[in-house]
């Protein structure tokens, strides 16, 4: 008798502990839509039930924040940075990884780990002499700063996600296209590339997320409002003075945020893969 | 009869031919990567130590070397030591919740259930979200007057609405809550490290064990936890590492107020290079951070040699 009783309290624990977790982790962002949707009359009247919509909801907010604010700016500075950083990266990256890759001495392991290192090497600490060295070469202020520097940490995270990628790559497949008649620059370019397509593609949709995440150098580098890129405008420019435009700020923060997460959970399996250097077989 | 095509021998010009030998392709290959990276972190970072020896400020910029004078005038500052003393419990705190939460995260994924897709999908969500929008949401979860933790539990009747706390405002509550926010953030990707590790370890490893009367928790913390261990250290690693130097927190929900009580590193250097334009004093704020960077790489060095053999 006891027994089924035993086992369904289990699977009771088990899904309140699943409830748990998936409201600590999820409610932020459900409080961001319910918000960004919320008439303001609804949301700042203490005596109602902030969990849902005791107003209709209103597309006021995103209204607003197309029309009156420099959103739209944001969005198109992000993406311009987002594509010519991700450009960068490929160029520099795939070539890097490749040869990091095929590279059978002791040397070319150590400027795997040298690169890898770098990606540990933070904002915060590079951030003074990089401003300096921005305000040199006249950048300071300007979006294409940081097409300059995001690319500090792009180059050496990609290099190494690409080069565990190429080392999975069987060499037999280029050495017969070399033994068939192509250089060997050859069949980097026509062997290795177009076999490696999906994780050039995962390589290029982690850039350019690493790129929306980034938030300390912009915040160092860009002070003017139309130069900035969405998430550095969306925290801290849609605040006039001391107040608050809470509904205008989490439909901008909604926005911005879910195409990262789409590209998160499509590619984390990669990404984890990546980072703990093929640990993980 | 056939006429077989005689092989045409182009000219090959001298360029080819250099590409054609393995270690030039190769060190032509990986150059530009390595120049970037040499050029914007290495030399910056040898900037960065030379600021921090310097009489350097953006109003008046000069090479003039003071020696350790700026560090010790900056150990001599009671307010630094505070920020110091904040780093560490800001990182060791949020690492080990978020270590905690992403153990048992990944006990509950780990067993399959209807809907285990979606619940991952939507735990995964603070961990890839920026940063800086994830910390303006909770910003306002713990706002003053509006904050919906207080209004449940104030619903709740747990207290009144004069007793309700004003998150931000108090010393102690605001160290909380950039704590929780750093671990809320971090343990979704606790959770798919434990995930990862987890499914490694073969499955037969742990029947023999069960075979040879090894019990639940013998299992967890004598088979699995040490098989696993590699795998949650460079976890950790990455955690510490961004924790300890993070900026966007502290900055988007406290600006290291009230009076101090959440200033860290990254926020101290910021304040004082940057704002102030005092960039001798600020990189040499931001330079503490580097003996835990340095303590770092060397556990991941050596983990790294120790694995290829």
């Amino acid at each position: 008798m006891l027994r089924p009783f035993a086992r369904s309290l289990r699977v009771a624990g088990f899904f309140l502990g699943v409830a748990f977790f998936v409201i600590l982790a999820a409610f932020p962002f459900y409080w961001m839509v319910i918000t960004a949707f919320k008439q303001n009359s609804d949301l700042y009247k203490v005596t109602n039930i902030p969990f849902w919509f005791n107003e209709p909801p209103t597309l006021e907010h995103v209204k607003y924040l197309f029309e009156e604010t420099l959103f739209a700016r944001w969005l198109l500075n992000s993406l311009v940075i987002g594509v010519c950083v991700t450009a960068i990266t490929l160029i520099t990256a795939i070539p890097a990884g490749y040869s990091l890759a095929r590279m059978t001495s002791r040397k070319g392991e150590a400027l795997g780990i040298m690169i890898f290192l770098t990606y540990l090497v933070p904002p915060t600490l590079l951030f003074l002499p990089l401003s300096r060295i921005i305000a040199e070469l006249g950048l300071q202020n300007s979006m294409w700063s940081l097409v300059l520097v995001y690319p500090t940490f792009t180059i050496p995270f990609c290099s190494w996600l690409l080069m565990g990628f190429f080392k999975a790559l069987p060499v037999e497949i280029e050495e017969a296209a070399i033994v068939d008649g192509c250089s060997l620059f050859g069949a980097f370019i026509k062997m290795a590339i177009p076999l490696s397509v999906p994780a050039i593609l995962t390589v290029m949709i982690f850039t350019f997320t690493l790129t929306l995440q980034e938030f300390v150098y912009a915040l160092t580098f860009i002070s003017s409002s139309d130069q900035k890129p969405i998430t550095l405008g969306v925290s801290t420019d849609l605040i006039r003075g001391d107040v608050f435009f809470w509904g205008e700020i989490m439909a901008g923060a909604l926005i911005a945020a879910i195409p990262v997460a789409i590209a998160y959970n499509l590619f984390l399996d990669r990404f984890i893969a990546g980072i703990t250097g093929g640990a993980v077989k | 009869m056939a006429v077989i095509a005689e092989p045409v021998v182009k000219p090959v010009p001298r360029f080819r031919f250099i590409l054609d030998r393995r270690e030039v392709l190769e060190t032509i290959l990986v150059a530009p990567a390595i120049l970037y990276v040499l050029l914007l972190v290495g030399l910056p970072l040898l900037l960065a130590v030379y600021y921090s020896l310097s009489a350097y400020t953006i109003y008046n910029p000069t090479w003039k070397f003071v020696g350790l004078a700026n560090f010790e005038q900056i150990l001599q500052n009671p307010t630094f030591l505070d920020t110091l003393r904040n780093t560490f419990i800001f990182t060791f705190g949020s690492q080990l919740l978020g270590l905690v939460l992403g153990k048992f995260g990944a006990f509950l994924l780990l067993q399959p259930f209807p809907g285990r897709k979606i619940v991952r999908a939507l735990i995964i969500l603070p961990f890839a979200v920026p940063v800086a929008l994830a910390t303006i949401a909770w910003q306002w979860m713990f706002d003053s007057l509006y904050s919906v933790i207080n209004w449940t539990m104030i619903a709740a009747g747990i207290l009144t609405r004069d007793e309700a706390p004003n998150w931000l405002g108090n010393p102690y509550l605001a160290m909380l809550c950039i704590v929780i926010i750093n671990a809320w953030r971090f343990f979704p990707f606790a959770i798919v490290i434990f995930l990862a590790g987890i499914t490694a370890v073969p499955q037969d490893v742990i029947d023999a064990a069960t075979v040879d009367g090894a019990g639940f928790w013998r299992r967890n913390y004598q088979i699995i936890l040490p098989m696993i261990l590699p795998i949650v250290a460079i976890g950790l690693i990455f955690g510490i590492v961004f924790t300890f130097t993070d900026l966007s927190i502290v900055f988007l929900l406290t600006m290291g107020g009230p009076g101090g009580a959440t200033s860290v590193l990254g926020f101290a250097g910021f304040q004082t290079g940057i704002v102030s334009g005092d960039v001798a004093h600020g990189a040499a704020i931001s330079l503490f951070m580097l003996p835990v960077l340095l303590v770092v790489v060397i556990f991941m060095l050596r983990f790294i040699r120790r694995r290829e053999i």
